[in-house]
């Protein structure tokens, strides 16, 4: 996926363990991570210690970056900065073909373009130097 | 009926919708004061307690039993978010049947309003702080709001069944029926299922009628055995089931959009109860918006999955319909402190003493009531009985 950097950042910003950090660290090089379990197979996110199905560790895996709205709100009313100066703004959950559901802000087209199994891909905004958080936007 | 069966005696509510002069601790005391003196009980007949909070002084059961002055040999501070008090109802039944306790005070007070404003649904929620951390990091910075979060569920629902907004807006419109009979109700005048569909979109597709109101305010009851309850002041209303259950926590983890855990627990209730659905004569659900509303009724089986929106507008929840909800004027209208499972139980507890006034169901003999915590997350259902 593509990485924009050197953007200013104004909402709050993740402050991962060093478990959790390989996902930013990825998302900043332009990978998209999840997790997939060795033992049963199972996909999952976000990143946890544990397999939430069979309690195994769960490996990395690298996502296709690509996914489709699940379900959606456009948000109209947020009196908290930096978002009250956004509205209105997207917040989907993505369903990715690898099993798993992201919350993201869907942005490059207009909310009301917005729906139920819009085509989306991901693309990276680093928010300090190394470190990534994804976004989407219509797939190209 | 058998002698350790659970019951409640006693329901007490602290001064609604806005009430500047209390602090979240003064909500408990007031509300306990209240229950105490529904049911002739005194304070020191307790010997159990339960309480959960949202945060801040009140939020800890030892702190608050303290700040009560409870001597307790049971104490719960199981915290499910507003379905708290569903899931208290469901331990102190047990405790109270395997006489671990003899009286048990459930407490919940709240100065929402006063304190922090209209700010949960449209901010709160996501002023977290400069950093964020654990499943946060991938929500916080997306900006959901609380109602945001509730839309995305109206969203799936209605992609997925064709559900409409008007389905929705009659839960509101029913509710507001209901407040209007309710003196201390924040919001009495008669709204139409136009004004809730006129009223300002506050994140697709939920409107600002669809939201319930943030209110300050408490309650307590007070939950014994049917031996002891028997020269007690008020007619005990029966626990006659009670289950719950978890989906997920955060919104980003709810496995199936239009479905919560009542789904589960609502089925283990009605079994223990012996009912079913066709049994429930009025319902107390909580109703944070309608969308929760619509998804704990097919949930819970009062109609399948899916055909919720055309079950409600024919109108069935409304005062006098055979299914009426929230006779109380629900947090949609009346009263929501940040979380509402304990005034589930006193209103309905109020129906089946056959004090609810205006708002009186003619017979009631079973209610329902079904709380829902965090984002449809954490669902605790309880069926009460007339004795």
């Amino acid at each position: 996926m593509e990485v924009i950097r050197g953007q200013e950042w104004k909402r709050p910003k993740p402050g991962p363990d060093a478990f959790e950090r390989p996902f930013f660290e990825a998302a900043a090089r332009g990978e998209l991570l999840y997790q997939r379990c060795p033992k049963c197979g199972h996909a999952q996110f976000y990143p946890r210690a544990v397999c939430t199905a069979c309690g195994a560790d769960p490996e990395w895996a690298t996502a296709s970056g690509r996914g489709a709205v699940h379900t959606y709100t456009v948000v109209r009313q947020n009196g908290m900065p930096p978002f009250k100066d956004e509205l209105p703004y997207v917040v989907a959950m993505v369903e990715l073909p690898e099993g798993v559901r992201m919350m993201g802000n869907v942005t490059g087209m207009s909310p009301d373009e917005v729906g139920v199994g819009t085509k989306l891909e991901a693309y990276a905004v680093e928010f300090e130097p190394g470190l990534a958080l994804p976004f989407w936007r219509p797939l190209r | 009926m058998s002698a350790r069966d659970p019951v409640i005696v006693g329901v007490g509510l602290s001064d609604y919708p806005v009430a500047p002069h209390l602090s979240t601790p003064q909500h408990h005391a007031q509300a306990m004061q209240r229950a105490l003196a529904d049911c002739g009980l005194p304070k020191r007949a307790l010997d159990g307690y339960c309480s959960a909070g949202m945060g801040g002084a009140g939020a800890e059961a030892v702190a608050m039993a303290e700040y009560l002055g409870i001597d307790h040999r049971y104490i719960d501070s199981t915290m499910t978010g507003g379905s708290s008090f569903e899931f208290h109802v469901q331990h102190a039944a047990a405790a109270l049947r395997q006489g671990l306790c003899e009286t048990v005070l459930v407490t919940y007070g709240s100065n929402f309003l006063s304190a922090r404003g209209r700010t949960l649904g449209t901010g709160g929620f996501a002023a977290r702080g400069a950093h964020v951390h654990g499943a946060d990091m991938f929500q916080a910075p997306y900006g959901l709001s609380l109602v945001g979060a509730y839309a995305m569920v109206a969203r799936r629902h209605m992609h997925a069944y064709g559900t409409k907004p008007e389905h929705l807006a009659e839960i509101a419109v029913g509710v507001r029926e209901f407040a209007g009979l309710n003196p201390l109700a924040m919001y009495r005048d008669p709204i139409t299922v136009q004004d809730v569909l006129s009223s300002r979109m506050i994140a697709d597709p939920l409107h600002k009628l669809d939201c319930c109101v943030v209110s300050d305010g408490g309650g307590a009851f007070v939950m014994t055995t049917a031996e002891r309850a028997r020269d007690l002041r008020q007619p005990a209303v029966r626990v006659l089931g009670a289950a719950g259950g978890q989906t997920h926590w955060n919104i980003s983890q709810m496995p199936d959009f239009t479905r919560s855990a009542a789904a589960k627990c609502a089925p283990e209730t009605f079994a223990q109860a012996g009912l079913t659905p066709a049994d429930v004569d009025v319902i107390q659900f909580y109703d944070s918006f309608t969308i929760t509303v619509l998804t704990l009724l097919e949930d819970c089986g009062f109609c399948p999955k899916g055909e919720g929106g055309p079950f409600v507008a024919e109108g069935h929840l409304r005062r006098g319909g055979r299914l009426p909800l929230n006779t109380d004027g629900g947090g949609l209208s009346s009263c929501h402190s940040g979380m509402r499972g304990v005034f589930l139980i006193i209103e309905a507890v109020r129906q089946l003493r056959g004090q609810a006034g205006a708002a009186q169901v003619p017979g009631a003999e079973v209610a329902m009531c079904a709380g829902s915590g965090g984002f449809l997350s954490g669902i605790g259902t309880v069926l009460l009985g007339k004795s």
